[in-house]
Order: C-alpha cells, then sequence, then structure tokens
C-alpha cells in the first residue's frame, strides 16, 4: 500500500520533439509498494514517459527524483544503477545463448579460471525460475531465439529482478502472452509489490489494470489528465478519460452477411492443418478462435499463398484457384494483415504514402510510371477515412504509434479492395480507441461486401465482432457457433476439450525432446 | 552577412531541398564547399578543362555505383563490380580485335558484363546464398577469367570508330559524361518513377512484407544483379576506349568499394531500402572532387587514400547521429546563426 514519501517522482516533465509535444509537464509519484498502472491512446505520451525513466530521453525540462534526492539519468546504465529496470514490449536477449547464460549474463558462474560451470549455472537458473512458477513454462537450456515473445518477457524480467530492482516499469506486458502467463506475470508483480519493489504498469486492457493496480494514471495527448485510486474508478470512467468520449457500445454492430458463398475451402491440409473446410458468404464476419499454436495463423497464411499446401481445394465465387505465392493470393482478390505487423506486413523504412500504394502499383501505373498524382489522391483519402494520425503522407511508418501503423497496413488492403480479408490479430497491443476504429472499419468491409476472416485471441473481441465462429485446436476446426449462441464459455470448451488427453499437443513440447 | 540576403539564401535552399531532399540538400552543400575551399586555394580547380578532367575520371565510377545503389537499395550488396568491369573489357576489346566491327565490340562488352552480373543473381536466388559471400567470390572468379583470357597483359583496340566512344564528344560534351548522365537520369526514373523501383524499395526495406505484399524476390534479385553487371559492362565499354585497350585489372580494381563508398556518402543504407540516385551521384562527385583537389594540390597519392576513407567515416558518423538524435543538426545550425 502507499507509503507517504515517494519512491520516486517525476516532476513537471517535459519533451518535445521536432513538431509533437510528446509529454507535457507531467508529474507522477510511485511509492514503494504499490502498482502504478499508466494507461493512455497511442501516442499520448506512454512510451516516452518510459524512454525518459529509463535514461534513453533527456526530458526538455523537468526533474527526476529517488527518495527526495535529484537524480539525473543520461544513459540506461544511470537508469539501471539507480534501481530503475523498464521492460519494453520486445526485450532484447542474446539469441544464440540459453536463458541460464541470459539470466546471468555478465556475471557467468566460472571454474578452473575461466571455463564456465555450466551445471552451477543451469541450476541456480532452474532455481530462480522455480522461485517465480515459471519452471513449467521456461527451461534454462532453450535457446534464447526459440522462446516465444511472452517467454522472452519474463525472462527479462527475471533479469531486472536479479539486479536488485527498486523501480520496475513493464510495458504492455500483456500483448502476447496466454491466460496461464499472465496468471504467473501478476503473481509475479504482486509478490514484487509486497516486497517494496514500486511498479509502473503500462497497459491497454483495462480489466487487468483494475484487477491488479493500486492507482491508474491517465495520461492524453502527452498530459496526466487524471490519477485515480483503483477502488473509486470503473472501466467506463477510464474509456471516458483515456479517449476524451465515453465508449458505448464499442461492438453494437449488425450483421451483414448475405446468402452467397464468396470463400469456400475444402478439404485442406498443409502441416500442421488437418481437413480444413469452411466457407465465408458475402458481407459476413467469420471468426477464427482458439489457443495460441492452434493453427490459426498456419491457416492464415496457408490461404495467402504463403505456406505450402498438401491438399484441398480453395475457390472464390466459385472459381477454383490456385495459390502457389502471396502474388497469386492477391490476384484472385485475397488480401491478408499478418499478425506481426512490424516483422511482416510494413515498410518500416518508408512512408505512409508508399506503404498504403503497395499493393496497388499495377493499377496506379500507366506504362510502367506510377501516377503520382492518383497516388497522392487515393492514400490521401485513406488516410483521412482511417484517421492515420501521421505529419504528413510522407513520414516514415516506422516513426508512428502501434495504433497508426496497424491503420496503414488495413489502408494498403482497403486500397486493393480484396473480396476476402483475413485479418490476424489486428488490434493487438492498440489502444481501446483504435480497437474501436478498427471494429468500424471491419464492419464497413462487410457492409461493402466483403468476405472477411478474423482471427483474435481475445474472446470478447471475436464475439463482438463476428457473424460466426470457428473455433481451432491442434490444427482442426473443432467447432462451429453462431454469433447467438457463443460464449467465452462454449469457445474455449471447444478450444480445449478432449486433445489433451488424446494428442499430443501441437505446440510447446517440440523442443523438449 | 546582411539579414535579408541569409533569409533570401535560406529560402533558395529549402526551394532546392524540397525537389532534392534534404539529406542531398547537405550532400550538395558538402560538394559546394569543398569546390570554394579547393579553389581558394588553387584557383585552376574552376577551369573548364579541369571540370571536364573531373567528369571523365568519374564516368566509370558513376555508372558503376549506379548499379550498386540498386543493388543496395534492394537489400544486398555487388563486390564483384570491378572485375566484371575488367571482364568485360577483355571481352569487348577481343571482339573489336579480332571482328573489326565497333557495334559488336560494343555489344559483347554489355552482354559479357550482364551474363557476369545473371551469374551473380542465379548463385544468389537458386543457391540462397548471402549476396556478400557470393560476390566476394565472384570478384576472384571474373577477375580471374579476365587474367585467363589475356594471359596477364592488356589487348590493344586499333579501332577509331571504337576509341572515338572515349576520346569523342557530342558537341562539347565528351562522350562518357554524355553516356554517364543518360544512365544517371535513366536510373532516377527508374528507382523513383516506376512501380519496378518502388518494389525494390519495399523488397530492402522488409523482404518479407514485401513477398507477403505479392512481390517476386527471386525474379528481382536476378534482374538487378543482371542490370548491375550490365552497366558494368557499359562502364567498360568507356574503360576499354579511353585506354584504346582491353585491360583485365587496371583501371577496374578497387571499383567495388569506391562504388560503395558513393552509396553510403550519399545516403544508402546497408540494411536497404534507403538511396536514391541523386545521392549516390553527389556522391560520386564528392569523390571526384576531392581526388582531382588534392591531385591539384599536390598532396602525395597516400593522402588521397587517407583523405577518401575519412570522408566516408564522416558521412556515416553524421547519418548515424542524424538518425538517433532527430533536429540535432538544426538545433546546431540555429545556435551557429543566432549568435
Amino acid at each position: 500500500m502507499p507509503t507517504p514519501s515517494p519512491l520516486f517522482r517525476l516532476q513537471g516533465i517535459t519533451k518535445g520533439f521536432l513538431n509533437v509535444q510528446a509529454l507535457n509537464d507531467v508529474t507522477l509519484d510511485v511509492h514503494a509498494g504499490e502498482v502504478l498502472a499508466v494507461i493512455g491512446e497511442n501516442g499520448a505520451g506512454k512510451s516516452t514517459l518510459l524512454r525518459v525513466l529509463n535514461g534513453d530521453y533527456r526530458p526538455d525540462s523537468g526533474q527526476l527524483s529517488y527518495e527526495g534526492t535529484p537524480v539525473t539519468f543520461n544513459s540506461p546504465r544511470d537508469a539501471h544503477r539507480s534501481g530503475v529496470r523498464v521492460i519494453y514490449q520486445e526485450p532484447e536477449l542474446v539469441p544464440s545463448t540459453t536463458v541460464a547464460e541470459n539470466l546471468y549474463i555478465g556475471e557467468l558462474p566460472r571454474r578452473f579460471g575461466r571455463l564456465v560451470d555450466w551445471h552451477l549455472l543451469n541450476r541456480s537458473a532452474l532455481a530462480q525460475l522455480t522461485a517465480f512458477g515459471y519452471e513449467s513454462l521456461i527451461s534454462p537450456s532453450t535457446l534464447a531465439e526459440k522462446l516465444t515473445p511472452a517467454q522472452r518477457q519474463l525472462v527479462e524480467i527475471l533479469r531486472a529482478l536479479k539486479s536488485g530492482v527498486k523501480l520496475l516499469a513493464l510495458d504492455e506486458p500483456t500483448s502476447s502472452l496466454t491466460e496461464e502467463e499472465v496468471g504467473k506475470l501478476f503473481a509475479t508483480v504482486e509478490r514484487l509489490r509486497d516486497q517494496g519493489v514500486g511498479i509502473i504498469y503500462v497497459s491497454h486492457r483495462i480489466r487487468e489494470i483494475l484487477r491488479l493496480a493500486d492507482r491508474v494514471a491517465v495520461l492524453r495527448d502527452g498530459a496526466l489528465v487524471a490519477i485515480r485510486p483503483v477502488r473509486e474508478t470503473n472501466e467506463d470512467e477510464l474509456v471516458r478519460l483515456m479517449v476524451g468520449r465515453p465508449l458505448q457500445a464499442v461492438f453494437a454492430r449488425k450483421s451483414h452477411a448475405q446468402t452467397d458463398v464468396v470463400f469456400r475451402v475444402e478439404g485442406l491440409a498443409a502441416p500442421p492443418l488437418r481437413n480444413i473446410s469452411f466457407e465465408v458468404h458475402r458481407g459476413e464476419v467469420v471468426g477464427l478462435a482458439g489457443l495460441v499454436g492452434a493453427g490459426r495463423t498456419e491457416l492464415a497464411k496457408a490461404l495467402f499463398g504463403s505456406a505450402r499446401v498438401k491438399t484441398g481445394r480453395i475457390s472464390i465465387e466459385g472459381h477454383p484457384i490456385r495459390l502457389r505465392t502471396p502474388a497469386d493470393a492477391i490476384a484472385a482478390g485475397i488480401g491478408f494483415s499478418p499478425e506481426d505487423r512490424k516483422a511482416e506486413a510494413l515498410i518500416l523504412v518508408r512512408s505512409v504514402r508508399e506503404n498504403i500504394s503497395l499493393c496497388i502499383l499495377d493499377r496506379l501505373r500507366r506504362w510502367r510510371f506510377i501516377r503520382r498524382g492518383l497516388e497522392r489522391a487515393v492514400v490521401t483519402r485513406l488516410v483521412s477515412t482511417l484517421q492515420v494520425k501521421t505529419p504528413s503522407i510522407e513520414q516514415e511508418v516506422g516513426k508512428l504509434s502501434g495504433g497508426n501503423q496497424q491503420k496503414v497496413v488495413l489502408a494498403r488492403w482497403l486500397a486493393r479492395e480484396p473480396m476476402v480479408l483475413i485479418l490476424d490479430e489486428p488490434t493487438r497491443g492498440i489502444d481501446v480507441g483504435a480497437k474501436a476504429e478498427i471494429y468500424r472499419l471491419i464492419e464497413q468491409q462487410a457492409a461493402s461486401g466483403v468476405a472477411v476472416i478474423f482471427i483474435s485471441s481475445e474472446l470478447p473481441e471475436i464475439l463482438g465482432v463476428s457473424d460466426r465462429i470457428l473455433v481451432m485446436q491442434s490444427g482442426r476446426i473443432t467447432g462451429e457457433l453462431s454469433a447467438q449462441d457463443a460464449t467465452e464459455e462454449a469457445i474455449l470448451n471447444l478450444a480445449m476439450s478432449d486433445h489433451l488427453a488424446k494428442d499430443r499437443p501441437v505446440d510447446g513440447g517440440t523442443n523438449a525432446r | 552577412m546582411k539579414q535579408g540576403d541569409r533569409a533570401m539564401a535560406l529560402r533558395s535552399f529549402s526551394r532546392v531541398g524540397a525537389v532534392i531532399g534534404a539529406q542531398n540538400l547537405s550532400l550538395l552543400i558538402v560538394l559546394i564547399a569543398l569546390g570554394a575551399l579547393i579553389t581558394s586555394q588553387t584557383p585552376d580547380f574552376l577551369l573548364a578543362g579541369n571540370l571536364e578532367n573531373i567528369g571523365l575520371a568519374v564516368a566509370l565510377l558513376g555508372l558503376v555505383s549506379m548499379g550498386q545503389t540498386v543493388v543496395i537499395v534492394s537489400g544486398g550488396l555487388d563486390i564483384s563490380v570491378g572485375s566484371t568491369v575488367g571482364l568485360a573489357s577483355v571481352t569487348a576489346a577481343l571482339v573489336v580485335a579480332n571482328t573489326g566491327s565497333a557495334l559488336a565490340g560494343v555489344a559483347a562488352g554489355i552482354i559479357a558484363g550482364a551474363l557476369a552480373g545473371a551469374f551473380n543473381g542465379g548463385i544468389i536466388t537458386i543457391g540462397r546464398i548471402n549476396p556478400v559471400i557470393t560476390t566476394l567470390a565472384t570478384l576472384s572468379v571474373f577477375r580471374g577469367v579476365g587474367f585467363l583470357i589475356t594471359n596477364g597483359s592488356a589487348i590493344s583496340v586499333p579501332n577509331v570508330a571504337f576509341d572515338n566512344l572515349g576520346s569523342g564528344s557530342i558537341g562539347i560534351v565528351p562522350i562518357p559524361i554524355a553516356i554517364l548522365l543518360l544512365v544517371v537520369a535513366a536510373f532516377f526514373i527508374f528507382l523513383r518513377f516506376t512501380d519496378i523501383g518502388r518494389n525494390i524499395y519495399a523488397m530492402g526495406g522488409n523482404p518479407v512484407a514485401a513477398r507477403l505484399a505479392g512481390i517476386n524476390l527471386d525474379k528481382y534479385k536476378l534482374g538487378i544483379y543482371t542490370l548491375s553487371g550490365l552497366i558494368a559492362g557499359v562502364a567498360a565499354i568507356i574503360l576499354t576506349a579511353r585506354t584504346t585497350s582491353g585491360q583485365p585489372a587496371s583501371g577496374s580494381a578497387g571499383l567495388e568499394l569506391e562504388s560503395i563508398t558513393a552509396a553510403v556518402l550519399g545516403g544508402s543504407a546497408l540494411t536497404g531500402g534507403k538511396g536514391t540516385v541523386i545521392g549516390t551521384f553527389l556522391g560520386v562527385l564528392i569523390l571526384g572532387e576531392l581526388d582531382n583537389g588534392l591531385i591539384l594540390l599536390n598532396v602525395p597519392t597516400f593522402y588521397q587514400l587517407v583523405a577518401r576513407g575519412s570522408l566516408l567515416l564522416i558521412a556515416v558518423l553524421v547519418q548515424e547521429f542524424r538518425a538517433r538524435r532527430p533536429g540535432f543538426f538544426l538545433k546546431l545550425w540555429g545556435r551557429m546563426t543566432t549568435r
């Protein structure tokens, strides 16, 4: 519980970039033994705040102080020395070394002079993992490059803990975690709080914050809008503070599904996928639910010509199509927004304009020359329809916030006007406001007759957006639910039932052998 | 300088900047400043004859650098360009010497270059071999084949029509410079205004995303390395005509590093997806200007190597700084001018 004198204080922090005021006079106290949640839309200043704390940025004005003493962080090293640790969304581990080595990097136990004592190293690492209940999730001898994003995050947190952390800041820690992992993470955070560590917890997930945090700070447009004790606030109020407008029925939508089938898949097999058959009607949104590793992303890639298909027939509007490359899929009228937008969709070093027009160059060109006026018109229209927040269409995409980057990916496909649109986790890691806009876009696409396949790990979202839900497990479709019948329990039942006992798990245990 | 003059100078500079880009604007400033510095030491620099010398000296490097820029933008690297020039040069000389036809020689040189490039592209795409390793290997292979063909010596080309390509002029413009300007213009249009150019930037910036956007990466790589070889073939024609002999190594050794230097100086990122033809062209001119100035000032050759390398290091450091601290140079400029 909060103690009277703050552990760490940010006083009047202001940080501006060329033409953006990222933080404006933000004053925040973090007490020892409390979890302070920081929420805000993309671009509200959360990342900048963390970077100031971590010593990556120096504030233009304002003062940091630790237990009443002013401190200056010129580099992350300074921050670490003062006991401040910031864990970013994409933690950096040394890829080709093991979990144990990453945990003890710089202080590997030795014997016989300079030889690493592997036995002791692995034992200490296992002890460390066990102390936090991670031993079933992570093995000390796994290579860091084989870890899932979730596991990487947990390793990074453990590493921070070892160095005697006083203030731990977590940036969207749960955006790629499964339920079980989230549980473990929360237990860790609560335990640290009880030990007197101050915790700053940046997240978009309001329900989590209500469960975990003691106080909530809301940022909007670089300014601190409110600080509330969690007991005295609720979801509606927080959303209103963040977005600046009430969130009335984000999911209020009506079905636009028509009777004719646009997209049909029969007997598709592409390891690990087995016997996949389904169809999507014109204007219908079909949700693909399932646990992480159930094969949803693999299915999306197979349907986009990006993974090898062994057998199966795919047709669009009754015409059979062959998908050997993504180019075939695009030509056939399929669009695909992949799960990892930075790695698989965006050309981060190129402009918003070039990223949006990438798949319509064949329509924009006369002979081989791109009609730049037309291109600019198309891109400008999409940027304003999707409300992409960017200083200009010439801005590098890498400099936009996550939600705006996702909108750029969607804009690329809206420009293409596909008949079938496959969206893999389109709302991962983006804030409530941008999510609502993306739901609205999906509905608009459906209304205009596009057949949408929507993959999500967030059950409320998949229930809210889909007309029909297919549930996958171990590479198969294990059930189908209509929007009326679907509940979180029904989905989870289909996603987890029978296979655990009979079949071997498809993911997880593979590198244990 | 008076306040009004400065404002006007700034305005006209920012107009130039809007057309050629901020990065290239700073290169242009370096080019002009370096020229002014050299002129202040030796007035010979600005003589028409000397400027023509610079043009002729950079024609070879300029051509090769165009191909290199496309390769670098696509996320690759072609270390074999110098050897390709040598191989194409002896091929052209051999054909001219045996057929007596200048046209056949030109065609043979260009085809030899293109084939060498296609060979690189084939290994890189079919064998899935890293382009640096591939072209490092062919750097040696092509050079060796060049020596084998000629038995180590140069092949003389006693053909007036062919040699005229190196020493002749169209109006007042020497032919090598005319060819360079034509090729630069063509590459500028190619990379900036065509869909192929756009896709090359995309594949260099993020190959995974480019493939998922429907780009056939193998086809593009094959084409890009072939193009780099083809342009090296054109450069070889000029080299052969200027020296009136087929040269397996002389005049072309080292072009690979110089062309990479020019491209990086011009703002290309070795990680791909970034770089412009104009930037590389300015990089080539700066290198040529530097060499020429040092020669005019009678600076010993060894210092030229040091100067060239230092220039590259400074350019890379400036780029890195700019990426890390946006606005740093603007602030610096502001502090320097508002004193």
